[in-house]
């Protein structure tokens, strides 16, 4: 394939302009000692529909959860993506527009921005959102580098039941010095006295996560006012689809808020791209790393969008900037805001309580057949994780092969725990599809 | 309520904003998303362990209709590269190929979880793994990880394994050296990897000033972090020697791999001696800006910086592929493998294009930047008077002191004539600078009518310099209050009582 | 432009000395360069300050600014009108754009001071 719209003819004429005899000569500032004296060890070039073949084959040689009876969950979800979302990222103006730095030709961008921030601040209940982070994963470590900078301390209280990849990823930036970690476990929900044990002067937030990496909703009201007493913040990472029936973590006490945005318009794509959200009280937002737009009017007196407080990015602070952050995810960050747009409040709302109900239908269902317990007693919102009395890979594998993912076997996420099963229920299980699973599972 | 109708000064209806979505109320019939509730009804409250929520949130209540106008509206007031030409220097807005798109729609791709069995994604990890090795090979790095989101996040993953590396052979060492060229993200990247910053100055023909590099590198010297060609476009002659006095002191090599797209098969930042780049998708790889991302920052290192990458990257196995995590890892730089989705569209570009087809890109991104320099560089400026690789900056120094007219009123006057305007005011080290990169894939004609505009702004300048310091005329909204927007932050929509 | 009863500071503040006060400001070349002026970071009253030491940081929609004071001592008052208007910066340097009022430690710090003079010779040489 090729589009490059230049014929060999416009070359000449470009080279003679230039005053050079070949495109060569162009590349005389590149020692001869590093020039290339070979192709690339890449094949020939495709036409489009050999390319077309080609990628058609290597789809084929996948069989795709949205194609199966699919329980996984694990911070990436099942759930409807409304065909309106699609229709809207594919409109060229939106995806092949680059950052919005040049305002005036870049309203359509910046404004529906600014409708996402707005959509989230209402889900979360903080008073600000950034236009997009990575992933949750990544929001997550952001936040707590936010509070380390807010208030100016070095250790960060992390609950041991956060997504295990999460965790990981927090390591990983922890090994470069700029935050310790100090663990608080428990089983499927953290306790409280774990978190007062680690209360003190030195302690820059708690970070938890409800719903957790279990399903399980913690007790962020009783957890946020410890951090408080401390005089550390509190950062909570939730889900955005239960946000529309659960009470946001803004009126337990969170100071900023986190996630994984992936459930809201964005198809699962093997765990990526995803979208990660970042909401925060206003006081805070000039430590609040990634994109901003704010409103404002042009010369003309007419309403504009335009990105702001933009001396806490990186190309104006450098290295005392918030985060190293330039391209975020700005496309998902679109497609979720068209699908809040598509379902809108009533339909969110319905959403989040189908997966509720078909998820504790199904929990029900499965401690009935005797071959599933619970490892603990927590509320939960559409994801719960059970104790398999067998082989749980045998299972999972025997379930695949009649067309279904049982869930996901907790280890394969990273975490401990190798006869625990998390199971998600979306709204794209019917309860034909949760009866017919049951009854297949409880014989095996 | 009643659509706010703007308008501008001689009466016309603002094609700019015109309402939020949350304005556009209408009657909604009950919530038609999911089906009728097929198991039985639990109280929420009871769910949720007494906290079903006091208030719905309040989110837009439209029908589709409404959608589909609201951001088509907001569609026409953006201007994309399907629009017209986007000569950003250092972000390579080359065209976005449309089978691309369908690839990574493809059920088999998109609908993927990433805890399914690696058995039922054979396509999927054959895809990674066959990507991993073409960037090993563009890059002259061979051992490769997808899992970078962006380029800074790549950055930033080299930095960190950089720092493993130092560690595991018991040197830790504290300080980074870039170049006064260099673009924020360095410098950011450093600092998040707890590293110093050392910055070393541009000598006159615009390539690092390597005595004084040489002055800096000390055993402390983690590693030099450069980008070549450099972010004014220009090839540093002295790399081999950088990058050797670098390692001569124990220090590593990055490249920050932003400007890949002038030396595709033609030079390998490997070669150059370099020990790990990041590569950015969504710049030499064509995958869509979308407004500021998603993008994907894969990283390409020497082997005996293997070990040391984020797992898990993709692996040949006795039956097919399947992740292994490296045997030093540092660990993870994010959830799940890396952006897929993303990785599918670089992927379509690589194999539709070949090697012959990614060295014609970058033949032909170096031929056009060096046309543009050639035939604007009477009007402008030009700081370094050498021949340039798919960039070059411009200076609007003469403009300002000849006629009071700033590189940013140039580049709004652009936006009259239907271009976007190149990057301004990067790098630092060229006062009112200019920084154009055409790509590849803008026509002769396209270069031309750029040349046009550029000149006639030229003579503007001279003749109407007042003129040019209030445009954009024609664009959906005038020229931002920019400091209105920092000093008094709106940065959600709210009702009005 | 520069007033001859003030003292300046290298970094572009400069000190009106008020009995054992110092009240510190930013000049006119300074909030020139800048632009509109969107946001001061300023310490709050209590607060050390140390000559030749970075106090705070003063940003505008595309740059930011470190500000050196020019004198030690402690904050005795800190000019709060500039959280809701920082434009008063740029529109009164000398006046109402003041940004600390400091009590000297050590008064003899005033001698390492530039006059008005001086400085606009530094300020050309930079231009």
């Amino acid at each position: 394939m090729r589009f490059v719209p230049i014929s060999s003819d416009q070359r000449e004429r470009m080279l003679r302009v230039i005053g050079v005899e070949s495109a060569e000569e162009l590349f005389a500032d590149v020692p001869a000692s590093v020039h290339l004296d070979r192709p690339l060890a890449l094949g020939e070039p495709m036409s489009e529909l050999e390319l077309v073949s080609h990628l058609d084959a290597l789809a084929r040689a996948n069989t795709p959860a949205s194609q199966l009876v699919s329980f996984a969950g694990a911070g990436c979800y099942d759930h409807y993506v409304p065909s309106i979302v699609d229709h809207v990222l594919r409109k060229p103006e939106f995806f092949t527009a680059y950052t919005p730095y040049q305002p005036e030709v870049s309203q359509g961008t910046l404004q529906a921005f600014f409708e996402y921030q707005t959509m989230i601040c209402e889900l979360t209940g903080m008073e600000v959102s950034n236009a997009s982070m990575y992933d949750g994963a990544t929001a997550f470590v952001e936040a707590a580098l936010m509070a380390c900078r807010l208030t100016k301390r070095h250790t960060v209280a992390v609950a041991r039941t956060v997504h295990p990849e999460w965790l990981a990823t927090l390591e990983t930036y922890a090994a470069s010095g700029l935050f310790e970690i100090e663990y608080v476990s428990g089983e499927g929900l953290t306790a409280e006295d774990e978190w007062r044990a680690v209360a003190d002067e030195h302690v820059a937030a708690f970070l938890v996560a409800s719903p957790n990496y279990w399903g399980a909703l913690e007790d962020v009201e009783a957890i946020a006012p410890l951090a408080h007493e401390a005089g550390g913040l509190a950062v909570v990472a939730t889900n955005p689809v239960l946000l529309g029936v659960m009470e946001p973590p803004s009126s337990a006490g969170a100071d900023i808020v986190v996630g994984e945005g992936q459930p809201l318009g964005n198809p699962m794509s093997f765990g990526g791209p995803g979208l990660g959200f970042l909401s925060c009280r206003m006081q805070f937002v000039r430590q609040m790393p990634g994109r901003l737009v704010g409103a404002t009017l042009d010369a003309d007196g007419n309403e504009a969008y335009v990105l702001t407080l933009s001396t806490r990015e990186q190309h104006i602070r450098r290295e005392k900037a918030t985060s190293n952050i330039c391209s975020n995810h700005a496309l998902n960050a679109l497609a979720a805001a068209v699908y809040l747009a598509s379902v809108g409040t009533d339909g969110l709302v319905d959403v989040a309580r189908v997966c509720l109900n078909r998820a504790h239908y199904m929990r029900d269902r499965l401690l009935e057949t005797g071959r599933f317990s619970a490892p603990w007693d927590a509320p939960f919102g559409y994801e719960f994780a059970l104790v398999y009395d067998g082989n749980v890979r045998a299972m999972h594998e025997e379930m695949r092969s009649r067309g279904y993912l049982a869930g996901v076997i907790a280890e394969d996420a990273g975490s401990g725990g190798t006869d625990l099963v998390v199971f998600a229920v979306t709204e794209k299980r019917t309860r034909a599809q949760i009866d017919a699973f049951i009854e297949e599972v409880a014989a095996l | 309520m009643t659509e706010r109708l703007a308008h501008t000064p001689d009466g016309a209806p603002t094609r700019g904003p015109r309402g939020t979505i949350f304005e556009q109320r209408s009657v909604r019939a009950q919530s038609d998303v999911v089906a009728q509730l097929d198991v039985p009804e639990l109280p929420v409250d009871d769910m949720l362990g007494g906290r079903a929520r006091e208030n719905a949130p309040e989110l837009p209540n439209v029908t589709e209709v409404q959608i589909a106008r609201h951001y088509a509206h907001l569609a026409s007031m953006n201007f994309g590269v399907d629009t017209g030409s986007y000569p950003l220097g250092s972000c390579t807005m080359k065209y976005n190929p449309r089978v691309n798109e369908d690839a990574a729609r493809l059920p088999g791709f998109a609908g993927l979880h990433p805890y399914q069995p690696e058995s039922s994604v054979q396509g999927a990890l054959r895809l990674m793994f066959e990507l991993q090795e073409a960037l090993g090979e563009i890059a002259g790095l061979p051992e490769v990880t997808l899992q970078p989101a962006a380029g800074a996040h790549g950055e930033l993953t080299a930095i960190m394994c950089f720092r493993a590396f130092h560690e595991h052979t018991g040197d830790a060492r504290s300080r980074v050296i870039i170049p006064d060229s260099a673009h924020g993200t360095n410098p950011a990247t450093v600092s998040m990897a707890g590293y110093t910053v050392t910055q070393v100055p541009s000598n006159g023909r615009g390539g690092v000033d390597v005595a004084a590099l040489r002055d800096a590198l000390d055993t402390d010297v983690a590693a030099v972090m450069l980008t070549n060609p450099n972010t004014l476009g220009l090839f540093d002659e002295n790399i081999c020697a950088i990058t050797d006095a670098a390692h001569q002191v124990g220090a590593l090599a990055y490249c920050d791999g932003a400007n890949l797209n002038a030396i595709m098969g033609i030079a390998r930042p490997g070669d150059m001696g370099f020990d790990a780049m990041h590569i950015n998708l969504h710049k030499t790889f064509s995958t869509p800006h979308g407004g500021g991302g998603p993008g994907s920052g894969p990283v390409c290192v020497t082997p005996e910086l293997a070990p040391y990458l984020p797992g898990p990257v993709v692996a040949r196995t006795d039956d097919g592929y399947g992740f292994v995590v490296p045997e030093r890892s540092i660990g993870r730089v994010r959830s799940f493998f890396g952006n897929f989705g993303v990785l599918v569209r670089a992927y379509a570009y690589i194999m539709g294009l070949g090697a012959q087809g990614l060295h014609e890109a970058s033949e032909q991104a170096v031929v056009s930047a060096n046309y543009l320099k050639a035939r604007l560089c009477a009007a402008y400026d030009v700081p370094y008077d050498r021949t340039c690789m798919h960039e070059f900056v411009l200076s609007g120094m003469r403009q300002r002191r000849e006629h009071g007219v700033r590189t940013l009123d140039i580049a709004k006057r652009l936006l009259d004539y239907g271009t976007h305007p190149p990057t301004v005011y990067f790098p630092l080290i060229v006062d009112e600078a200019l920084m154009i990169e055409p790509t590849e894939t803008e026509s002769l004609a396209e270069l031309d009518r750029f040349v046009d505009a550029m000149l006639a702004i030229a003579q503007e300048a001279q003749a109407e310099p007042e003129m040019l310091k209030h445009a954009p005329y024609t664009t959906p909204v005038r020229r931002l209050d920019e400091a209105r927007a920092a000093r008094d932050p709106q940065l959600r929509w709210r009702p009005t009582e | 432009m520069y007033p001859s009863d003030l003292k300046y500071h290298k970094e572009h503040e400069w000190v009106r000395v008020e009995g054992d006060i110092a009240v510190i400001g930013i000049s006119h070349f300074a909030q020139d360069q800048l632009g509109e002026v969107v946001y001061v970071d300023l310490p709050t009253e209590g607060d050390e300050v140390t000559a030749d030491e970075t106090f705070g940081e003063i940003e505008s929609v595309k740059s930011v600014s470190e500000l050196y004071s020019p004198v030690t001592g402690e904050i005795v008052e800190v000019n709060g009108a500039l959280d809701d208007a920082p434009e008063t910066v740029n529109e009164e340097p000398y006046g109402e754009g003041w940004m600390l009022k400091v009590r000297m430690a050590d008064p003899s710090e005033l001698d390492a001071l530039m006059s008005a003079e001086d400085y606009e010779t530094l300020i050309q040489d930079e231009a």
